[in-house]
């Protein structure tokens, strides 16, 4: 077709109504049937869709490690697993949560539901999104074979050298884990990127500052986050794989290196990526907290500052995770003020969170229930992050069972509950169907008991002594009673998850089938159907207040947009004025052909340094194939 | 939900220029990514330095590489100041002559750092002033490359028949982000070649 051809044809929306429109902009927008139509989707729904998914079997595979960690502590000089093993189990345990399961499983809601909450047809760069799924599939994949391969990391989820270097861990155990930072960290660059222009440039017009949810304020929050700590640690693990590849001496003290120099490079990220964790939940519990009082949020001007501090502020922190490295005393005092203070902004997000299921008529549904679980939980990680915060206390329990709890408290507690009251509230959209509500709570009742049966013993066990990341201990320690109390605890935190499964099995097969706004909540992603169509909305909504679907009048929308190809509206940054109409990139197997090309890239660069250079080849030309405009009409 | 007209958008351009374009905002995170990248690499050059007794341990490298490839990439701003206004009026003949230029400069850029690759008085290996040296110059290096191969494209693309609309607004933001080639040299420049203590 030639290009005055295609102009000819340029049908718009308004040239079509009602059933007609639906189904030209379904087949559109839709995803190619069959294996090729799957392997070349750039819907941000169904990618959305892959992501949690894979990031729930990580989250298995993470905690069934945790079970086996858990039986091997349950009592004193247990023999289920020896020293070596144990090393690697911790080790991937730790690296699978934190970089397999957490961090996806945020990002992926934000590619699945900002879209949606910012009333737009697809994500900004659906190419890159399928991309980055595709390397944060061969990044976990990768870990995961090593593993079984016995070529798995010892070394912890930091990785400290001297003893991931090259005199330490000779072998790949230690590349294997540098690398698969370097997948991870790359698909969390690129959805960053994408969830950044998308809440900038593509939210429905009318939808200005401070009208974006809260959730997609968090979301940009995060991603800023990511933005700007990632290269820290993909800088380091780089570093580190050319110390033990080519004999660089980045952390070699011998040749003029530092070995602490590790620990700032991998904190620098580290601490913010508590956050980058942590402040997509506390999104999820500004939504269920709005949806389930039934006004609008309490404060909405302090949360989004308050987001915005606490971004700011996770720069600040990460030397006190490196307070037994002997600091001067200035440098110690400073990064215990800065601990303190970030306390500051996240109390003022409970506090309106608190007022506005005070003012309001809270429903007690399980999403609700979930980030009660949340309140408590994470206020007690919260209070001992202030303990460890404090030089001497933290010197006291550093590396101690005490950490372990505090962390634990604060990532599942601030993370994982709040998620798993997000999935209660958004799997009607996302699946189509309402989810058990008996099993729901079922799950949360042994969830919460489980939990803290699990952790709480482990503060006592830190003071107690007990170090972390030891595979067995004596009976005279006296260690046994809380292990045992806590192994007990794991146990049934990991069978509530399996009635989360199997609700969520169970309901996706035969639940009711989802209204398009079950809960009668105020966000974008309650306009349209549950589960949404390929094209999101029929007709991209104008936004004129913070909740645009509380409301007695219809719901004002545009017009104009193109029917026979993908089009949507760009908007301009801070009034989300209209501005263009633009193509959105059609379905295309390039991202896949591109990820393996990078993936062999990374793979191959772990044994040789010339794999950068003839992969550099390799994935240039699949970015070519990628960018090279397929048809004159796409240039218009 | 009942819905209703409010506002038609027929009337919209499809592409813009700037910050109306999404790739320049594409573009200006993936500058925020690796202009991180460069800050955490010359803070490890520093930090390293600050250990050390006397930084770089051994001679430091003749500037005069660093120097020509200063002169020429902040020559090229004249250039590519001139492309991106060119592609904004969508000038086709002339864009098509500056991408060439561009991509002329770009080869002469890479030639020069292999140049310096092969001619630099310490290795990778020898220590860890060595390691940074080559980490800092192997970094700016992929950057040139990088942005040297995506010009060459742009260019092909330009000569073929997709030399309009749209692919106006990715000449634009390519210039665009060789500003951040250039603008990441200079800070790099005075490290590599004039900082040194003890």
């Amino acid at each position: 077709m030639s290009l005055s051809e295609f102009e000819e044809r340029d049908l718009r929306d308004e040239d079509v109504e009602g059933e007609a429109l639906t189904s030209r902009l379904a087949s559109v927008w839709s995803t190619p049937q069959g294996l090729w139509g799957a392997l070349s989707s750039v819907d941000h729904k169904i990618v959305g869709r892959r992501y949690i998914i894979t990031a729930f079997v990580f989250l298995c595979l993470g905690g069934l490690l945790a079970v086996l960690i858990r039986l091997q502590l349950s009592r004193a000089e247990a023999r289920i697993i020896g020293p070596e093993a144990y090393n690697q189990i911790f080790t991937m345990h730790g690296t699978t949560m934190m970089f397999l399961f957490a961090v996806p499983v945020m990002e992926a809601f934000a590619v699945y539901l900002v879209p949606l909450m910012v009333g737009t047809r697809n994500i900004a760069f659906p190419r890159l999104n399928a991309f980055s799924y595709w390397i944060y599939l061969a990044g976990g994949a990768f870990l995961w074979i090593a593993f079984v391969m016995n070529v798995g990391p010892d070394v912890g989820w930091f990785a400290y050298v001297p003893l991931s270097g090259p005199q330490f861990t000779p072998g790949k155990r230690s590349d294997v884990w540098a690398q698969t930072i370097t997948f991870t960290e790359v698909a969390a660059l690129a959805v960053a990127v994408e969830i950044i222009v998308t809440a900038f440039k593509q939210r429905a017009p009318g939808m200005t500052l401070d009208r974006i949810p809260l959730f997609v304020w968090s979301m940009l929050v995060m991603s800023f986050l990511v933005l700007f700590s990632m290269p820290a640690v993909v800088t380091a693990s780089t570093m580190l794989i050319m110390d033990r590849l080519i004999g660089t001496h980045f952390f070699d003290p011998t040749g003029g290196g530092d070995a602490v120099l590790w620990q700032h490079l991998f904190w620098i990220f580290g601490h913010p990526e508590v956050y980058i964790i942590f402040l997509p939940a506390t999104g999820m519990v500004s939504a269920i907290i709005e949806t389930f009082s039934g006004r609008p949020m309490f404060g909405y001007l302090a949360l989004v500052l308050s987001l915005i501090a606490v971004g700011f502020l996770s720069f600040g922190l990460w030397v006190h995770h490196m307070f037994t490295t002997g600091l001067p005393q200035l440098g110690a005092s400073f990064f215990t003020a800065s601990s303190m203070l970030i306390a500051i902004p996240n109390g003022v997000q409970i506090f309106c969170w608190i007022g506005t299921l005070w003012l309001g008529r809270p429903r007690l549904s399980a999403p609700l229930l979930f980030v009660l679980g949340f309140f408590f939980i994470f206020v007690i990680g919260g209070m001992t992050g202030v303990m460890v915060a404090s030089v001497p206390i933290d010197t006291q329990v550093h590396d101690t069972y005490f950490v372990v709890a505090h962390f634990h408290y604060v990532l599942i507690g601030g993370a994982v509950f709040p998620l798993l009251g997000g999935i209660y509230y958004w799997a009607p959209k996302i699946l189509g169907v309402m989810l058990n509500e008996r099993l729901a709570r079922w799950h949360f009742w042994t969830a919460f008991v489980g939990f803290n049966v699990a952790f709480f013993p482990m503060h006592i066990l830190g003071l107690m002594g007990m170090p972390r990341r030891i595979y067995t201990y004596q009976p005279e320690l006296g260690w046994d009673g809380l292990n045992q109390l806590s192994s007990l605890g794991a146990l049934l935190f990991f069978a509530s998850f399996l009635i989360f499964l199997w609700n969520v099995a169970m309901s996706w097969r035969r639940g009711a089938p989802a209204p398009a706004n079950p809960w009668n909540a105020s966000t974008l992603e309650w306009a349209t159907d549950s589960p949404p169509p390929p094209q999101n909305f029929d007709r991209i909504p104008i936004v004129d207040r913070q909740t645009p679907l509380w409301r007695e009048d219809p719901l004002p929308v545009v017009t104009g947009l193109a029917v026979s190809y993908r089009e949507l509206v760009v908007t301009s940054l801070s009034e989300a004025a209209p501005q263009l109409r633009e193509r959105s990139p059609d379905s295309s197997i390039w991202p896949l052909i591109a990820a393996i090309a990078v993936t062999i890239t990374f793979v191959g660069s772990i044994f040789t340094p010339w794999a950068v250079v003839w992969g550099g080849a390799l994935v240039a030309i699949t970015m070519i194939g990628w960018f090279w405009p397929k048809h004159v009409s796409e240039d218009k | 939900m009942n819905t209703r007209l409010a506002l038609n958008l027929r009337a919209l351009p499809t592409y813009g220029f700037g910050a109306k374009a999404l790739t320049w905002w594409g573009t200006l995170a993936f500058i925020a990514i690796e202009g991180s990248v460069f800050a955490v690499a010359v803070g490890a050059y520093f930090y390293l330095s600050a250990l050390a007794e006397r930084w770089p341990p051994s001679a430091l490298p003749g500037h005069w590489p660093g120097s020509v490839m200063l002169a020429l990439l902040l020559i090229s701003l004249w250039p590519n100041l001139r492309i991106e206004s060119l592609a904004r009026a969508e000038n086709l003949k002339a864009v098509r002559s500056g991408l060439l230029l561009m991509s002329a400069i770009g080869l002469v850029a890479i030639a020069i750092r292999f140049y310096e690759f092969y001619n630099l008085p310490i290795k990778w290996y020898v220590n860890a002033y060595g390691s940074m040296l080559w980490f800092l110059l192997g970094l700016h290096a992929t950057h040139l490359i990088t942005d040297v191969g995506d010009t060459l494209v742009l260019t092909a693309l330009m000569f073929s028949e997709h030399g309009r609309g749209k692919r106006f607004s990715d000449v634009s933001d390519n210039a665009f982000y060789w500003y951040f080639v250039v603008g990441a040299w200079v800070p790099l420049y005075f490290v590599i070649y004039w900082f040194q203590k003890g």
